[in-house]
């Protein structure tokens, strides 16, 4: 499976004199779970919407399941499933009539995609709430049905704008899960996120945007490898500046964000002894992570 | 976060496939659109259709009877006889203009429905085809009670009356495609004020619906021609009196003005701001 499902090349985006998407190029083969990761304002949501085809690219070309876009958008978008940023799902129905409602925009009979309602809800641990209307589900239920929403054309490829944001951790865990189950069944997902941990479960392959370029592409074990490469010592609660001062000396290298210290360390113990004498601070010590990679390449953290 | 400077390429005429994301992909596509307000609608049909119906009965018969015992015989008609059609008109007129206005806009900008269904093979050319089709129809079912109620009190004489329905229709999707314009433009539901009070209400006072065109001054009757509610109403009232229709071919060509060119209108204003 190395077809590639989605490909960008040399995609610009501008709104007025504003580069949104610049020279961004990158490819998702079929079958592969792709994310695109960056500070909220990088360009992410642009970029799906070019995608989609509903935003034309100002320079590059852009296929969708072979389809070029946006010159044959629509016919592509049959074969594509899309999970947006804000829920729009339609408050005037319940559950159930979400999902037949929605069959007809992709030429399904009614009764074609009624017998598909059971195992999209099952799919969404829905069942219970077929009949009950959208304004009674909670935040997660509310995503998991847009999620089976947008299996009612049993698509090739999933688009996924920030499919977590705002859910609480049990919630998330949830669609992570159910995410996981689609990628087994061959399914290609695109998503966006600036949640670091989001990506390293999910992703096959990611690619790292700020302010509409790509600063760094790869799988996300290869990126932490390539850019880190060694453990992480968070320190917290005193002058970060002063406390660098002190640990520099111990470390491959150190980075400040806000109030935290960032040491990069080879030898972990040498540094958690001196921060071991120190009770005015708290500490955490960990393996290397994409925030990590994130604010080595741009100086700043990814959650804005 | 500095913003760096970029020169678009020169691009002097747009792709194709850009000009024509904004008009419908197929004849049926908008069905889907149109089905999904309806099955809306079905859920609350009585209450929206009382709603629709209580504001033209109140002026029919509070004008009708109450005016019409002062002003007399109008046209060679009694003054309710004479405001039934213009009741009827002005109906369609208002039912059209708020279901585009007030329920699209909710359906574009609040509930984001045409975002959902943007994402799925239809495009916006269905969509606001659907929605236009829509507020058609709904214009329909006001004027239909209207002039079933006329009817039954004999101020409709059939058979000629049955020539009402398709005009009915047909002025339906001039409204309802004027006002998608309105709507294509509008930041908030605040500014569909203005196109009430500076369009609405004066095609209610000035297109015969209350009295006769020929009341008013000459130029003013000139650019009474202009509005599409005049021509409604002209085609409406002899039918709905039993008389001959004069220029019947000139009235329809207008409505099909009408909802032809501000559906393409604001088919591109709608490309603008939902596919920028």
């Amino acid at each position: 499976m190395t077809e590639a499902a989605i490909e960008f090349h040399r995609v610009k985006k501008h709104y007025g004199g504003k580069v949104v998407v610049d020279d961004l190029s990158f490819d998702v083969r079929a079958g592969e779970c792709f994310g695109l990761l960056g500070p909220n304002g990088a360009g992410k949501t642009t970029t799906l919407r070019m995608l989609l085809g509903i935003a034309a690219p100002d320079a590059g070309s852009i296929r969708l399941c072979g389809e070029p876009i946006p010159a044959r958008a629509r016919h592509a978008r049959t074969r594509v499933g899309v999970v947006p940023q804000f829920d729009n799902l339609d408050p005037d129905f319940t559950v159930r009539e979400n999902l037949l409602v929605f069959g007809r925009y992709f030429g399904l009979s009614t009764g074609a995609t009624r017998a598909l309602v059971p195992s999209l809800l099952e799919f969404a641990r829905l069942e219970h709430k077929a009949d009950a209307r959208v304004s009674e589900l909670s935040g997660g239920m509310k995503r998991r049905l847009t999620l089976a929403r947008a299996l009612v054309n049993d698509p090739d490829v999933l688009v996924m704008d920030e499919p977590t944001t705002g859910l609480d951790p049990q919630a998330r865990h949830l669609i992570w899960e159910r995410l996981r189950s689609l990628l087994s069944r061959g399914k290609t997902i695109l998503l966006t996120t600036h949640f670091m941990e989001e990506a390293e479960r999910l992703c096959d392959r990611l690619c790292v945007i700020e302010e509409g370029r790509k600063i760094a592409e790869g799988a996300p074990k290869e990126l932490i490898a390539a850019e880190i490469g060694c453990d992480v010592i968070e320190a917290y609660g005193a002058d970060p500046f002063a406390l660098r001062d002190e640990l520099a000396p111990l470390a491959v290298r150190t980075e400040i964000s806000g109030e935290t210290l960032f040491c990069y360390v080879n030898d972990p113990q040498a540094v958690l002894a001196r921060l071991k004498q120190r009770d005015d601070l708290r500490y955490l010590h960990r393996p290397a992570n994409l925030e990590d990679v994130f604010l080595r390449l741009t100086g700043r953290d990814m959650q804005e | 976060m500095d913003a760096r400077s970029y020169d678009p390429p020169d691009r002097p005429m747009k792709p194709a496939h850009e000009r024509f994301a904004a008009l419908p992909a197929n004849a049926a596509n908008w069905c889907a659109v149109w089905r999904r307000n309806y099955l809306v609608w079905r859920k609350l049909a009585l209450a929206s259709m009382f709603g629709n119906l209580a504001d033209p009965m109140i002026y029919l018969f509070g004008l009708g009877f109450g005016l019409g015992l002062m002003v007399g015989r109008v046209d060679g008609v009694s003054y309710i006889a004479f405001l039934a059609a213009g009741t009827v008109a002005s109906s369609v007129m208002m039912s059209a203009s708020f279901e585009s206005m007030y329920s699209g806009f909710s359906r574009m900008h609040v509930q984001r429905t045409w975002e959902a269904i943007m994402h799925t093979p239809l495009t916006l050319g269905d969509i606001v085809l659907g929605e236009i089709v829509w507020s058609a129809s709904k214009s329909v079912l006001s004027g239909v009670a209207i002039l079933l109620v006329a009817g039954a009190l004999g101020y409709a004489q059939f058979p000629s009356t049955l020539v009402v329905l398709p005009v009915i229709a047909l002025a339906g999707l001039a409204f309802a495609s004027l006002a998608m314009i309105v709507t294509a433009l509008a930041p908030s539901y605040d500014f569909f004020m203005f196109y009430q009070t500076l369009a609405l209400t004066p095609m209610l006072l000035l297109s015969g619906v209350f009295f006769p065109v020929s009341q008013l001054p000459a130029a003013a009757r000139f650019a009474t021609e202009l509005l599409p509610l005049t021509h409604a109403v002209d085609l409406i009232r002899p039918a709905m009196l039993g008389r001959p229709i004069d220029d019947a071919a000139l009235h329809v060509a207008v409505l099909v003005f009408y909802s032809i060119v501000p559906f393409l209108i604001s088919a591109v204003l709608l490309r603008r701001r939902m596919m920028r």
